[in-house]
């Protein structure tokens, strides 16, 4: 794309605009993400809290960013976390990982690395075997590195 | 836009680099229990006042990934190295165990002690070397090409057979001191259209960012290391070539006589500090 | 390369204890996102599912997406009641499947 200067700053501007005023082109991972969270909860409204996400809140390296999450839960036969889904908001598909829990999980707590593209919001939402959706979301930085990145 | 992206990430990164000075972590590097030398007093002549491992220099999560073999990446490659030694190969019929046998004895401080002098050919030779050394003298196997086949696994496993104990490197055999010279030399020969040399970032620059990277002192106790930039073991070589890469020299071949030369020199400059091989970083 | 996977698990628990499992396999994990030298794009190739059983009921499993790192890892919980075996099992894009086992006994 051969963009002058002038072209380069409108373009960023409006993409600004669109971060804080919800255009359509910036948004087009949102609702990419809004519709990833409500296929999952089946239109069910997550609330916030019994969900832990845990992410570095700067990651050297976008191609391994540990990632974990604790859902407080019993974990007994008709008390428990069925699974958790994370997103990235702004990698190029949001889909991360869903973990699926049990009973005999014991504790609904997992762990693994992902690839993040660049700095964004990072999204879990879990889902209890009650019928009842927690949503957590974290901030990830992920730096450039010096020297061919 | 490219151009105009580019020069705002590097207005950014000069704003960066005046605003932040980072120590290296004070941390103490323990892998499954076992206490490595992460900070050392440096060698008589040695220009910086301690060395430090690169460790030091790297975010809480990296750092993690070292202090459990399980979770570390490289350990992955050990491993397959482990398989290795253990393989038959070449018209010989011998794998390197035929001869090394348990290589956790055989091999307990060997890859500490590399590069070393090798009289036969007059040179330094360090672990990749000495592998294909033996490979086509005494296997009958072929040599592996830089990077290629076992090579990068198997110079980790053997090195990691070292790991916790201290770099050494022996100036006294051979003409060792003459390749210590002339490494010397290139370390700090500027190079490329950025016109750097190793020590404009690894001793002058040493921890502050370039853009966003926290410049370590660039000690070479760690290779082959697990990077998370590649998700593989990275040679030494390869990163000699890429630091010189990123300078936008052209680099010389892996194994040429100036990188070994830098080998030997950079290795005299980690001395002291545990072999971490695989190492972890960004 | 089909690497031996790593995995993690205690030799022996008291019965109702919670324990820590970890796995670590070798793997590309090619997202489907990358180019060639040519310009054409990679295609994907991933593990795309992982599962723990414990002798043969679900402990843990995992939808897994080109976002997962290189070398997949994972580390999940699992309450042991019995001695038995665990067995682990990783999904390759193109139909393969790599299997490992591990025993715990009840001490």
């Amino acid at each position: 794309m051969n963009l002058t200067r002038r072209k380069f700053l409108t373009v960023s501007t409006s993409a600004a605009v669109a971060t804080f005023f919800g255009g359509s082109q910036a948004f087009a991972t949102v609702d990419e993400i809004n519709k990833a969270i409500s296929e999952f909860t089946g239109g069910g409204e997550p609330e916030s809290g019994v969900l832990t996400l845990k992410t570095p809140e700067i990651a050297e390296n976008g191609n391994s960013v540990p990632v974990s999450v604790a859902v407080e839960s019993p974990m007994t036969d008709d008390d428990y976390v069925e699974s958790v889904i994370i997103l990235a908001e702004d990698n190029p598909n949001p889909e991360v990982a869903t973990f699926h829990f049990s009973p005999a999980s014991g504790e609904g707590k997992a762990s693994t690395r992902m690839r993040l593209a660049k700095t964004q919001n990072v999204v879990a939402v879990a889902k209890m075997s009650n019928g009842k959706f927690y949503k957590a979301s974290n901030n990830v930085k992920v730096t450039i590195g010096g020297c061919g990145g | 836009m490219n151009y105009s992206y580019k020069l705002a990430a590097l207005l950014s990164g000069v704003l960066t680099t005046a605003v932040l000075v980072a120590a290296p972590v004070e941390d103490a590097l323990t892998v499954d229990d076992v206490d490595m030398i992460s900070r050392a007093a440096s060698a008589e002549g040695h220009p910086l006042p301690e060395v430090i491992s690169g460790w030091h220099y790297r975010t809480d999560s990296t750092r993690a990934l070292q202090t459990d073999s399980f979770e570390n990446g490289g350990m992955l490659g050990v491993e397959q190295g482990e398989e290795i030694w253990n393989t038959v190969e070449g018209t010989e019929g011998k794998s390197c165990a035929s001869c090394h046998d348990d290589a956790a004895v055989s091999m307990a401080s060997v890859g500490a002690l590399f590069p070393k002098w090798h009289e036969e050919s007059g040179k330094p030779i360090n672990v990749e070397l000495q592998i294909n050394d033996c490979r086509v003298n005494n296997m009958g196997a072929e040599a592996y090409k830089f990077d290629k086949g076992g090579q990068k696994p198997l110079t980790a496993f053997i090195k990691h057979q070292s790991h916790g104990q201290p770099v050494t490197v022996d100036l006294t055999e051979g003409d060792m001191q003459q390749w210590w010279d002339k490494g010397k030399e290139l370390y700090y020969r500027r190079t490329g259209q950025l016109n750097l040399s190793c020590a404009s970032c690894h001793e002058k620059n040493n921890g502050k960012y370039i853009r966003a990277d926290h410049l370590s002192q660039g000690n070479v106790n760690g290779f082959p290391t697990y990077r998370l930039k590649q998700g593989n073991l990275i040679s030494l070589h390869n990163r000699f070539r890429g630091c010189i890469r990123d300078t936008r020299a052209e680099y010389p071949a892996a194994f040429s006589d100036d990188l070994m030369a830098l080998e030997v020199y950079t290795t005299w400059r980690s001395q002291g500090l545990s072999v971490e091989t695989p190492a972890v970083r960004q | 390369m089909a690497a031996k996977p790593r995995i993690k698990v205690p030799k022996k628990a008291s019965a109702g204890d919670i324990i820590t499992i970890k796995t670590l396999i070798s793997h590309k994990m090619e997202s489907g996102q990358r180019k060639d030298k040519e310009g054409k794009v990679i295609p994907r190739k991933i593990i795309n599912k992982f599962t723990c059983e414990f002798n043969g009921n679900s402990v843990f499993s995992c939808d897994i997406d080109p976002a997962i790192s290189a070398n997949p890892y994972f580390e999940f919980k699992a309450k042991v009641n019995e001695a038995g075996t665990f067995k682990f099992t990783w999904v390759d894009d193109d139909g393969s499947v790599i299997e490992a086992e591990k025993e715990i006994t009840i001490s």
